[in-house]
């Protein structure tokens, strides 16, 4: 009864502020890495000799290099050159950077299984080079790294709690607060564990409806 | 410029005995990981249906809830529960081994599952048990067939083990950290600390990578 | 070489002049010229590395011959230039070996894509316009199957469907039926012969040598990168002027003689 009481006047207020924070983190940490990892992983397909070079010098660092000290280099380490960023935006710069080189990998992987018939096919039909990329190539590459880019997603929110590190108050920020303020630690973390894992289901049930909305007969499980 | 570079040079030997933590915790709990996976994989393959859905909720435990969390959890959530007083370092290896061996017993259910049914029952047609078959037939296959799953696991298990920072385990990040606060030189020692994790990643994964081909058998294509 | 006519651009649908290519210092165009008329159906005829199928891609640009020029009746085609490059192929319609429909479209997309992207036809005429088209090739009943629920007979003739659609002066079809199962064929071969008779001008690669004698108005045989022969199909096939001609044609007779009825 009284864990009841607990929970319900303390720990689900404190993580429903801390929620939001982690959302905000998190959306726009999506929605940039994917941006990221477009840009980059068609620069390594598709960009000459020196773009594709920096291309993968970039997932080289960004995937070799642990996020957290990603994170306190950008928090920690930009104002030695006079940048000072909010634990948000060091954040946010953090994870998408760091996704979107994860993400640039899949997308790199799905325009190399795109045939080169598809492309013969598409300037025979007089379309132009960005007509093809928006009416063929995009959609096909699209739908093969959906699967790959869904699983770094969910990433991302799990890595989204190392935003703490940099004093960035999230979800596991706040239960990191009131359970050293209540000592009871047990409880916390085992009640913000499970705030992760049901955000992580609900998370991968969308992604899966997002795949099944999407899927065409026979494209996905074609082997190229 | 100068400064900076002095300060690194200085560094480096003790960020440099920061890698050797890094280094066991990583190795621990690869191991950990290994030798809780295999049987878990095994459970999830062969086992009856409540044992499967229990290595299942155990997978989807270790693999949803975030490294973080349960680091603060084991250590001072469970420890102090049960009265156990562990080292924030064998908290690391034990959190960083148990998730990892749920993401492991998932490389290898993998493996086992891609080896032929035919091998299973060869076995069993020379009178072999099913544990028996386990140990000599499957799991000598499956273990080969893993190693480049698992060279992407430590390559993770090292990028994670930079979180047991917030434990204040003695690691190349906390070590960093320290030198930082101190000299106010933190952009040039984060870079060399990537530069160190980049090196441990890259000949981590050569070792693997020669440890497949020495146990590598001839003409064995999958 | 023996035979080759000289040919005149002014009233042809499509000529090229002298093309050339090379890949790596191997030269596997070395020099063709060829001229279409309308109506026609010409057809290539060549052992495999001959270089038909290169022929016919650097026709249309999808391969850029090294030399040489194309003409689309009588204007000389300014392939440099982006736009004239596009119009240009969007005149000139292609069948490839495989097919190459698009895997993430059905098939009344793969039709009807080409009319809304690159002819900015609205959806609704185009739907329409790429359901006859389908009718045309006998699959309107297949309108909303994918490639990969589709046979290659079946796919062939939506390719055929998808180029149809864009209303081509003239049609490359690199050989067609080469991908397919014997069984499936003739019903490729059967959507080609309607286009014959439909007067649609055709250039087509292909090893069906009855298909060839039967429709054909003319036969080009080629080897290495050169136009050996070319004539009325009952001369090159019976009596050609070339010892390698002959050689070829009976051998193709002997290997793919029977195959055409089906």
């Amino acid at each position: 009864m009284e864990l009841l009481s607990f929970l319900q006047t303390e720990v689900f207020p404190a993580l429903f502020k801390g929620f939001k924070v982690s959302l905000l983190l998190i959306v726009p940490s999506a929605v940039l890495g994917l941006c990221v990892g477009i840009v980059v992983g068609t620069a390594r397909v598709y960009g000459n000799r020196t773009l594709s070079a920096l291309a993968n010098a970039f997932v080289t660092l960004f995937r070799g290099v642990p996020l957290v000290v990603q994170l306190f280099f950008w928090y920690f380490g930009l104002p030695y050159v006079g940048i000072y960023l909010s634990p948000v935006a060091a954040s946010i710069l953090g994870f998408s950077l760091c996704s979107g080189a994860y993400h640039s990998e899949y997308i790199r992987g799905a325009l190399l299984s795109i045939k080169t018939g598809q492309m013969l096919a598409a300037q025979a039909l007089g379309f132009s080079k960005m007509q093809m990329i928006v009416s063929v190539i995009l959609p096909q590459a699209m739908r093969r790294a959906l699967p790959g880019c869904g699983n770094e997603i969910i990433y991302l929110i799990k890595y989204s709690s190392l935003a703490y590190m940099i004093t960035c108050i999230e979800m596991t920020g706040e239960a990191k607060v009131l359970a050293s303020h209540s000592f009871r630690y047990t409880e916390v973390f085992l009640a913000v564990g499970a705030c992760y894992l049901l955000i992580v289901s609900v998370a991968s049930w969308v992604l899966q409806r997002v795949e099944d909305r999407f899927r065409i007969p026979g494209f996905e499980h074609r082997k190229v | 410029m100068h400064e900076s570079i002095a300060t690194v040079i200085s560094a480096l030997p003790y960020m440099l005995e920061g890698a050797l933590v890094t280094i066991v915790v990583v190795l621990g709990a690869m191991l950990f990981g290994l030798a809780l996976g295999v049987p878990l994989a095994v459970g999830q393959v062969y086992g009856g249906r409540v044992l499967k859905r229990l290595i299942g909720f155990y997978v989807w435990f270790f693999r949803g809830v975030p490294l973080l969390v349960l680091l603060f959890l084991f250590y001072f959530g469970f420890c102090n529960l049960v009265g156990l007083n562990l080292s924030a370092f064998a908290v690391a290896i034990i959190v960083l081994g148990l998730i990892s061996s749920a993401y492991q017993s998932q490389i290898f259910r993998g493996a086992i599952l891609s080896l032929p049914a035919g091998q299973f029952n060869a076995a069993r047609a020379l009178g072999m048990s099913d544990s028996r078959t386990i140990l000599s037939i499957i799991l000598p296959q499956a273990l080969r067939l893993s190693i480049p799953g698992w060279s992407n696991e430590y390559s993770i298990v090292l990028k994670d083990s930079a979180v047991t920072f917030a434990l204040g385990v003695a690691e190349i990040m906390a070590r960093t950290h320290f030198v930082a606060s101190r000299t106010y030189q933190h952009l040039p020692l984060y870079l060399a600390a990537g530069l160190i994790y980049l090196a441990l990643t890259y000949f981590g994964i050569k070792g693997l990578r020669i440890l497949e081909q020495k146990v590598r058998i001839h003409g064995y294509v999958r | 070489m023996c035979g080759n006519i000289p040919q005149k651009v002014g009233k042809m649908i499509l000529s090229a002049e002298n093309i050339k290519k090379s890949y790596g210092g191997r030269e596997i165009l070395k020099g063709i010229s060829l001229s279409i008329a309308k109506g026609e159906l010409k057809v290539l005829i060549g052992p495999s590395g001959a270089g038909k199928s290169t022929l016919l891609q650097c026709l249309n640009f999808l391969v850029m011959p090294d030399e040489g020029d194309v003409w689309l009746e009588g204007k000389k085609v300014n392939h440099a230039k982006k736009r004239d490059l596009y119009a240009f192929r969007q005149q000139v319609g292609m069948i490839f070996q495989d097919f190459n429909l698009f895997d993430h479209l059905s098939a009344l997309e793969n039709v009807k894509i080409g009319l809304v992207r690159v002819r900015g036809m609205d959806k609704k005429a185009a739907t329409e316009r790429a359901m006859a088209e389908l009718e045309r090739v006998g699959l309107s009943n297949h309108a909303d199957h994918y490639p990969a629920q589709l046979s290659g007979g079946q796919k062939q003739r939506v390719s055929i469907a998808r180029a149809l659609a864009m209303d081509p002066k003239v049609m490359l079809l690199d050989e067609p039926t080469s991908a397919l199962d014997p069984e499936l064929i003739g019903e490729v071969l059967a959507v080609v012969r309607d286009l014959v008779a439909n007067g649609m001008t055709m250039i087509m690669a292909t090893h069906q040598i009855g298909f060839s004698r039967a429709m054909a108005d003319e036969i080009i045989f080629m080897e290495n990168g050169l136009i050996v022969e070319q004539g009325p199909p009952l001369k090159i096939l019976s009596n050609a002027d070339c010892e390698r001609t002959r050689e070829f044609c009976s051998r193709v007779t002997d290997l793919y003689g029977e195959a055409e009825r089906a």
